[in-house]
């Protein structure tokens, strides 16, 4: 099995996501922004009662992450992808909003399946627990809300080559299930 | 009677904190090396050549394994013999996680309510399960409990009529449903028997224990293996881009049980299974 490497600079395009296969590794260069559990929350009801994002969700990629802190002279801490199905109840209505990528690691709902064929979006896993190695790819960041979360909060980061695999594309391919049959023995899948 | 000083013990917890955070231990570096001999999937291999430089990189610069720094939780064996000089062990431990965690740079995962989800000023309370044994001398095991395995362990009570198929069967049901998520290759911790707060305990102390090892059990070491082949066979791989290792081993500790009772509790650990041990 081939699976391309493929170079992606946000903002995304629909062009851009349409490109994408289940099973694509790539490596993302540019501006990204990072929030999970607490800040999705926070985020999504100020969205919904009008107030502006803190970032400019149209095109955008969103790391699931909560690095761990930096020590002096660091730009962030270990900072690998969290379960990315934690986010799945705020996850279709971003798409919806132009958010077009989101990296974690693990399975994703249904719904969220469903909101990546809709809106043209995609799911990236980064390799989970390769939180050292992912960090040296940040090269820079920034808190730009709810800082009051700590490690929860949202920061736009810059990274260089940053890797990650396409799991869930927009044209209902599943990485997860594709891999898992390739190798299963007996029909246990 | 044997004293040991409180600051001692602090002093050692802390250690072992930031130690478990930054080193992987060996025996999991041979299972990687191991893996990368026999892992027929070049995204497989991919992962766990990375999973091999993220080592590398954690320990040379001594920043976390993982974002995930975890609970910190101890198993503690205390001599009967022991005397702890200058305060108490619990809160020694405690100073200890406390320190470890704020001078290692490590991630504060608590929150000190449940349901409303404040944030912790520290990454404390740590968990820690103290045991009674004959001897002067204390035994710490801390073990890092991060979230992404540990959310997908569980805990069932079988019919006995349900045998060995019916563990067997919710052991592999376990791993299935973990997936991709819960950062594969695994260590599975099985607890068997005892009732339903000793079999997650069993489970999650069997997870200390080093890879290869076997139980002493014939019967039960031949289950670990039996398990451990049909668990890569289920083609989960590294992280779940499929592969031939989804665990790197499968340890079952069991203990005596009531009649009309099978408890079976299955604790997972990622690939980075984080634990240190010392003895004072």
């Amino acid at each position: 099995m081939m699976n391309r490497l493929i170079t992606l600079t946000p903002p995304l395009t629909d062009e851009i996501v349409l490109g994408l296969r289940a099973g694509d590794r790539v490596r993302i260069s540019g501006v990204i922004y990072t929030a999970r559990d607490a800040a999705h929350r926070r985020l999504v009801e100020a969205l919904k009662r009008g107030e502006p994002p803190p970032f400019d969700l149209r095109g955008a990629i969103l790391y699931y992450v909560g690095p761990t802190p930096p020590r002096p002279g660091q730009v962030i801490g270990s900072a690998g992808p969290t379960t990315a199905e934690r986010m799945d109840p705020y996850t279709p209505y971003l798409h919806s909003l132009g958010l077009k990528a989101t990296i974690g690691k693990g399975k994703r709902g249904p719904e969220v399946k469903e909101a990546l064929q809709q809106h043209k979006a995609v799911y990236l896993a980064a390799i989970g627990g390769a939180a050292a190695y992912l960090m040296k790819a940040i090269k820079e960041a920034r808190v730009i809300a709810y800082d009051d979360l700590g490690t929860e909060s949202i920061r736009r980061l810059v990274v260089e080559d940053f890797p990650a695999f396409v799991i869930n594309d927009c044209h209902g391919g599943d990485y997860y299930q594709e891999g898992i049959r390739a190798y299963a023995k007996s029909g246990m899948t | 009677m044997r004293s040991i000083p409180y600051h001692e013990i602090a002093t050692q917890a802390e250690r072992l904190c930031k130690e478990a955070n930054f080193f992987l231990n060996p025996d999991l570096a041979r299972a990687l090396d191991d893996a990368l001999r026999t892992e027929p999937s070049p995204l497989g291999v991919e992962v766990l050549r990375t999973l091999q430089e993220n080592a590398r990189l954690a320990a040379a610069e001594q920043i976390p394994l993982c974002q995930d720094t975890g609970l910190a939780l101890f198993f503690v064996d205390l001599g009967e013999d022991v005397r702890v000089e200058g305060g108490s062990l619990y809160d020694a431990i405690q100073e200890g996680a406390r320190k470890g965690y704020q001078e290692g740079y490590l991630r504060n995962s608590v929150v000190s309510d449940p349901l409303k989800r404040t944030p912790g000023k520290d990454n404390t309370p740590a968990i820690i399960h103290v045991t009674l044994v004959p001897g002067d001398r204390i035994h710490l095991h801390m073990k890092v409990v991060s979230a992404g395995c540990e959310n997908k362990s569980r805990m069932t009570i079988l019919r006995p009529a349900d045998g060995i198929e019916g563990v067997k069967a919710f052991i592999l049901t376990v791993v299935k449903e973990a997936g991709p998520g819960a950062c594969p290759p695994f260590t599975v911790g099985v607890g068997i028997g005892g009732d339903f707060e000793v079999a997650p305990l069993l489970a999650k102390r069997a997870l200390l224990r080093l890879i290869g090892r076997r139980h002493l059990d014939p019967e039960v070491a031949a289950l670990e293996l039996s398990l451990l082949g049909e668990i890569n066979a289920l083609g989960i791989g590294p992280v779940g881009l499929g592969g031939a290792t989804t665990a790197f081993d499968v340890f079952i500790e069991t203990a005596p049980c009531h009649i009309a009772s099978l408890p079976v509790a299955v604790n997972l650990a990622c690939h980075s299974s984080r634990h240190r041990e010392v003895e004072i």
